[in-house]
């Protein structure tokens, strides 16, 4: 049984002078615990997939199933980060990452220790009163894994989450995301545009094809990457190999 | 060390510098205030200016201490002061309730888009004549006046921040699960604070206009009261008084506000 499955997702965006065809034909299956990228140019509908995948967005057709039901945003299986951390600056840390336990009623003094553990291991121990201002930019995005991770979600759904980071702090928090969902044994979703860190982290890349988006090629990472860390991944001989290949497929993609 | 001392030299200099520009601020503030009530006092009493129509600071202070101890500029402060407040509150909290029903529902907002229009453009004090006959000559047809001419223009500025809050906030609470209340609540409440306290700093204004409107028209008692009587009785010390005591009033009432904007919004910034 798979634990994510796609069927026919299509979906078109309309305006009042024309109508757009974001995604056509999206199938594809996910078991439990694995970690795949959606990577592709913009334009691809990569953001909007995530939006259906979580619920969010309705597709004109087709139908998401996770563990055989459909999804709903009101169960919170689903967790989500976005590009920017989008910490709410006039909360504290403390107050940030309860924020999904508040909101659905399961704040207790328990999930709340559990939460601020959680904090702790991510070597964010002394800001709970901080505000997020006073954070580096590597920090916030910390926290904001840390109150999407505090629901305990059963699928994450990462949105370019690097994006807005340094070059360091991007390739540090790879690293931190990928063993924090390795050790809770988190299906994650990932959408970059970033080549070496869809190889780096995930055990299936999914490359898509723009305008509309659909689904062009299916790699697999090989067991000898997908069991280092991004970081050491990225100086594996192989890396480079499905980097080109992966390159090449991109470049055949773009419009002359 | 001879570096750091120089440090700390030129450190000290600097603060001294801050200081000495404050007291230059201070300086020409208090010069301003003394050449304007001097000069006056002065064009008054030279007859340079007609002091029957402009007064001066010296029968203005008389009258002062005389309407103090004869109680009615007390009786008089406070009427005004309990309606101005409630006609602020009233204005702000019911325009930011307004403010909150057009967000929950878009389309009433659209529907309503047109009245809201028309209704600010219209000048609101033309209202006073019919809200004195529908709710009498009373002290509430006066707080009516200072809530209605703000009531307005605060629904549609926080409206329009309500609008105008980052979706992604509200995209990370759906993602949790949460209710349109909550996602008010939690984001696009707090995320206008900033916006409703630059209306309240605004409304604090509007509404001295309208409760004094509200006394011209109802005439009984009150600042605004005070100016019409001295205008009709041609006691104009009574109206500079009047004016003097609303300018002191309105502006503590507006560093009351800022006091409430510190409280209000804290995101480590201070």
């Amino acid at each position: 049984m798979d634990f994510l499955t796609l069927k026919g997702i299509c979906h078109t965006y309309f305006t009042k002078s024309s109508f757009t065809t974001a995604l056509t034909d999206i199938s594809l299956d996910v078991r439990e615990g694995e970690f795949i990228s959606f990577l592709g140019p913009s334009g691809c509908g990569k953001t909007t997939l995530l939006s259906i995948i979580a619920g969010l967005l309705k597709p004109t057709e087709g139908s998401v199933l996770l563990e055989n039901k459909p999804v709903e945003s009101k169960k919170n299986d689903i967790g989500y980060m976005l590009q920017q951390d989008y910490l709410f600056p006039w909360k504290t840390i403390e107050e940030n990452i309860l924020l999904g336990l508040k909101v659905n009623g399961r704040l207790t003094a328990d999930s709340k220790a559990k939460t601020l553990h959680l904090l702790e291991k991510m070597s964010l121990g002394k800001v709970e009163t901080s505000y997020p201002k006073q954070l580096s930019g590597g920090m916030r995005q910390r926290v904001a894994l840390v109150r999407t991770l505090a629901t305990e979600p059963k699928l994450l759904m990462l949105d370019e989450p690097f994006s807005a980071l340094d070059y360091q702090t991007k390739l540090k928090l790879e690293d931190l995301v990928s063993s924090t969902l390795k050790s809770f044994k988190k299906t994650a979703i990932l959408v970059t545009h970033d080549i070496g860190e869809a190889v780096a982290m995930s055990d299936r890349v999914f490359l898509l094809s723009p305008r509309p988006g659909k689904l062009h090629k299916t790699f697999f990472i090989p067991e000898e990457i997908r069991s280092m860390s991004p970081f050491n991944a990225r100086s594996h001989p192989m890396f480079n190999e499905l980097f080109q290949s992966i390159w090449k497929e991109l470049e055949s993609l773009e419009p002359e | 060390m001879s570096l750091n001392n120089d440090i700390k030299l030129l450190h000290n200099k600097y603060l001294t510098g801050l200081k000495r520009e404050k007291k230059l601020v201070r300086f020409y503030q208090l010069l301003i205030f003394l050449l304007f009530f001097s000069s006056w006092e002065i064009a008054s009493h030279h007859s340079w200016i007609d002091p029957l129509i402009f007064s001066s600071p010296s029968k203005i202070w008389d009258l002062l201490i005389i309407k103090i101890l004869d109680g009615s500029l007390a009786v008089h402060l406070s009427f005004t002061l309990l309606e101005t407040v409630l006609g602020f509150i009233i204005g702000t909290l019911s325009g930011t309730l307004l403010a909150a029903i057009l967000w929950w529902s878009p389309i009433l907002s659209k529907v309503l888009d047109p009245y809201l229009v028309i209704l600010n453009a219209m000048p609101k004090v033309a209202l006073g004549p019919i809200l004195i006959v529908a709710l009498g000559p009373t002290l509430t047809s006066i707080i009516a006046m200072g809530a209605i001419i703000s009531v307005i223009i605060t629904t549609i500025v926080v409206y329009t921040s309500f609008k105008e809050v980052d979706p992604n906030y509200l995209k990370v609470l759906q993602t949790f699960g949460a209710t349109r209340s909550q996602c008010f609540k939690e984001a696009i409440l707090p995320a206008c604070f900033p916006t409703i306290i630059s209306t309240l700093k605004v409304n604090v204004g509007l509404s001295w206009v309208g409760v004094i409107v509200g006394e011209f028209l109802v005439s009984s008692r009150g600042l605004g009261y005070m100016i019409i009587y001295g205008f009709q009785v041609f006691d104009f010390t009574l109206v500079l008084l009047s004016l003097l005591v609303i300018a002191v009033f309105a502006t503590i009432m507006y560093q009351l506000v800022e006091l409430l904007e510190k409280k209000l919004i804290k995101n480590g910034s201070a």
